[in-house]
Formats: C-alpha cells, structure tokens, sequence
C-alpha cells in the first residue's frame, strides 16, 4: 500500500479523461490521473501507482529502479496481485489485458 | 550483507558504508529515525545494520498505518457491518489487523460481510453493484493514501452515490514526528524522511524539525543505497554542525509536492482536533476528518459507533517498540504468542511493521543458521 508500483501509461481516453490505461508487466488496468492534472501526460510516461492512483510521474529509469526494489523486497507478485486487483467498473474492450 | 552483494552497484554501497564509518564520531552514540514503514522494511531486508557502525542505531518511526491504528477504531468499522448489516470493504494490510473479538478475516470466516479491495475505488463500484446495501470503506494511511480517498468521496458526490461512507483512519506524519520530538525518553540525532508521503506533502513541512529541533531531516529513497547515503547526508550535517532538511529522493520528491493532491485533501478533509495513536497515545490535529459538506459521506456521522477506547493486550509492548524504546524481540510476546501468522499487535501485521519485518529477516535467519550450526 505504501510502496508505488511503477506503470506505463498507454492510452489516455478522451472520453474519460480523469482515467488512464497503464500496463504493468502486461497486464492493463485503468487507473485515475486526477492527482496529475497539473502534469502534461502523453502515452509512454511513467508514473508511480498507490492505490489505484498515479501520485507522480518518474523516468524509465526510475520506473525499472522500482520495479527492482519491489522484487528485492518481495513485494513483486503483491504489486502484481494489486494491479490485477483494480476494478473500477465500465473498462471497454480494447483496455482489457 | 547478502542483500547488499545481489543489489547492483556494491562497490558504491562499500564506498557510502566506508564513508558513514569514517564519518561517525567513536565517542558518540547515534540514534537516527527512519520515519517510514517502506524504509523499515527495507532496512531489514538488506541487512543495513549489518553495514553501519555499532555505535549508529536505527530507531524504526511510527510510519506504519496499520501499526499505529487503534484497537477501537478497528472494533468501530467491524459494528458498521456486524450491528448496521453494511459492507466492510478495505485494503489487504487491515484484513489481519486484530480488533477486540478478532480480526476482519476472523469476522468474515464467521459470517461477516468484509470485502478486500485495491483501491477505494473498488469501494465505490461496490456500493453501485449493490444498491440496497450500505458499503463502508475504512480507509488508513498517511498522506500517500488520503488523497486517494478524497479524490473517491468526489466521485461518490458527483455521481450522488447515496449508500457510501468512509470510515477515515486516515493520519499525518507531521504532528507525530513533533509528538515523538517532545517525548522526554526519545533522544534523536536526525530523521530519515519519509518517500512516497513527500511526493504529496513535499520537503518544507519538516523545516521546523531542522529549524526548531536543530535536527537534520533527509527525505529518502528506498533502494539500500538511497537509505546508506542519506544517513551519510544526516552524518555530514552533524559533523559540521548544520541542521537542514535536504532532499535525497529528488529524483520522485518534488520540493513543494503534489499541489493537485494537497487541493484535494484540503476540499474534503478537515483535522481532527486530536486522534488515538497505538503505542504514542493522543496527538492533538494529528488525522483528517471529513469536512461537513461531505458529511452524507462519513460513517462516523451516519452511524452511532461504539467508539470504545481499547487497551492492547498487557503482556504486549507494541507501544514501547514503537517509540524505540524496545527492539522487536525484546517485547515478551515476540515470536511466541505473537508471529506474523497469529499477530498479537499491529507491529506484526504488515511487512512494514518493525516486529514483523524483524522476524521476517532477522529472526528466521538466526533460527535457521541455529538450525545448520
């Protein structure tokens, strides 16, 4: 809950603009982008997920420096568990992993 | 030291480890305060004591939410579903968090409907996929989580989402880290700033630590060396005697943190004039209440909650741990009555908590170096 886990954003929904698609190791989710709205976001940005809420946005790098310490600490497949976890309802077709 | 040999770059660790143990003064002792449970963590599973000099200790801080979360507020969220028939939905790290009568998974096996959720976002699905029952989200954490909740209460508002409250458990650092520095049995060289709760709240709110205390404060990453240089960076400003807030997260920590999110906790929390915390007892504005124009919103004001104050267990010293006073394993219950699979005290809860991180990696492995010698 209180490590971020680091996701890619790859679509960002016109209809909806206060989500995001994000891809974690594969798996897609929607997750929401208000707490950004002062950033310019573009598809291929990382940010660093808490809940289902990107909180900021990093680098690649910093995103593959996370992903490493969340497996160094054994936290990878709970990351995972968490992302396949979100389930905010209405996901379209073409978001689903 | 094994850890530190897998992670990349060990040369660079040496070279910090090198430079800490040439800085710390011989005839002094340090006692140096990771404030986050993410740091804790990390700090036993790499082993960092193993590297640092005798004479500089780790006191583990009180940011663990679920760790510093009372007995009470737990039993208080558990009536909502037993007494009003609502829905508990929360995290995963609150499930085994032991209430009066047991834990939420303990009232689930027993008939109680408590759902685990990602995100309080699942919440609110919930509460739409089930009209007619009332679903309660008992929301914890620190500023990493809050805004996450207030931006939830929004959407429950604009959509007049009608049978959703939240249970708000939600704290801050702040007034904690000033409680524990007026402690009179806590004497503390320096802070090791929280991550993830400074990308929300940013580096000036610790400035009167620095100013006031004269204590240095450095906002830290979470790889072994992020943690290694910053207390180096705490040393360095000892030993010239400076006392500053710096920033060795810069890299995810925006000096004036995230505006949007600090927007919108000001929009739907207010703070609480005082809240319970397990172990530090009462802290005055120490935890967010949701603000009146939310009020259809806050369980606390649509159910009638028993808010009965719950001492822990006698033999348990979770309090004392948590201040520093005691390590983990000289608490009497450790690893007997109380493990990370049967906890006794929150400390043992989560991975972030300083009593289960300490029988995650230093325990089990003397037991298993006992068991090969």
């Amino acid at each position: 809950m209180c490590l971020a886990i680091p996701g890619k954003l790859v679509d960002l929904p016109a209809e909806r603009p206060q989500f995001a698609i994000v891809e974690v190791s594969g798996v897609r989710r929607q997750v929401n982008i208000d707490l950004l709205s002062e950033e310019p976001l573009e598809s291929g940005d990382w940010v660093l997920i808490h809940v289902g809420f990107a909180m900021s946005k990093i680098s690649e790098e910093g995103a593959a420096e996370q992903n490493r310490l969340l497996a160094m600490l054994g936290e990878d497949a709970a990351a995972m568990e968490e992302i396949e976890g979100y389930d905010f309802g209405q996901r379209p077709e073409r978001w689903a992993s | 030291m094994k850890y530190v040999d897998e992670y990349r770059d060990p040369r660079l660790i040496r070279q910090v480890a090198d430079e800490i143990r040439r800085l710390a003064n011989p005839d002094r002792h340090y006692r140096i305060m990771e404030v986050c449970g993410g740091h804790t963590h990390a700090i036993y599973r790499f082993g960092l004591a193993d590297v640092l000099p005798a004479n500089l200790e780790l006191i583990h801080g009180p940011g663990c939410p679920v760790c510093v979360l009372p007995m009470g507020r737990t039993d208080d969220g558990l009536s909502v579903a037993q007494d009003h028939g609502a829905i508990f939905a929360a995290f995963g790290d609150v499930m085994r968090v032991p209430g009066t009568h047991g834990s939420p998974l303990e009232h689930k096996a027993r008939g109680t409907e408590i759902r685990m959720v990602y995100s309080p976002l699942d919440a609110l699905k919930l509460a739409r996929a089930n009209p007619d029952r009332h679903v309660m989200f008992f929301a914890i954490g620190f500023e990493t989580t809050a805004p996450s909740t207030a931006l939830t209460l929004l959407q429950a508002r604009a959509e007049g989402i009608a049978n959703f409250s939240v249970l708000s458990n939600h704290v801050t650092i702040i007034p904690a880290i000033r409680a524990i520095l007026e402690s009179p049995d806590m004497r503390l060289d320096g802070f090791v700033g929280p991550g993830h709760v400074s990308t929300v709240i940013g580096c000036r709110p610790y400035e009167f630590i620095a100013r006031n205390y004269g204590k240095p404060v450095v906002v830290s990453g979470f790889e072994p060396l992020d943690i290694l240089q910053s207390i180096l960076m705490i040393l360095r400003q000892l030993a010239t005697g400076r006392s500053e807030v710096e920033n060795q997260y810069a890299r995810v920590v925006p000096w004036e943190g995230n505006l949007a999110a600090l927007k919108v906790l000001a929009e739907v929390f207010e703070l609480r004039p005082y809240f319970e915390w397990r172990g530090l007892g009462f802290i005055s504005q120490s935890a967010l209440k949701i603000k009146d124009s939310y009020a259809t919103w806050d369980t606390e004001r649509r159910f009638a909650l028993p808010g009965i104050r719950v001492t822990d267990p006698k033999a348990a010293q979770c309090g004392e741990v948590l201040k520093g006073v005691l390590k983990p394993h000289q608490c009497k219950l450790f690893g007997r009555e109380c493990t990370p699979e049967r906890p006794v005290g929150a400390l043992m809860v989560s991975s972030e908590g300083a009593c289960a991180a300490f029988h995650n990696y230093v325990h089990r492995k003397s037991a298993a170096d006992a068991a090969v010698a």
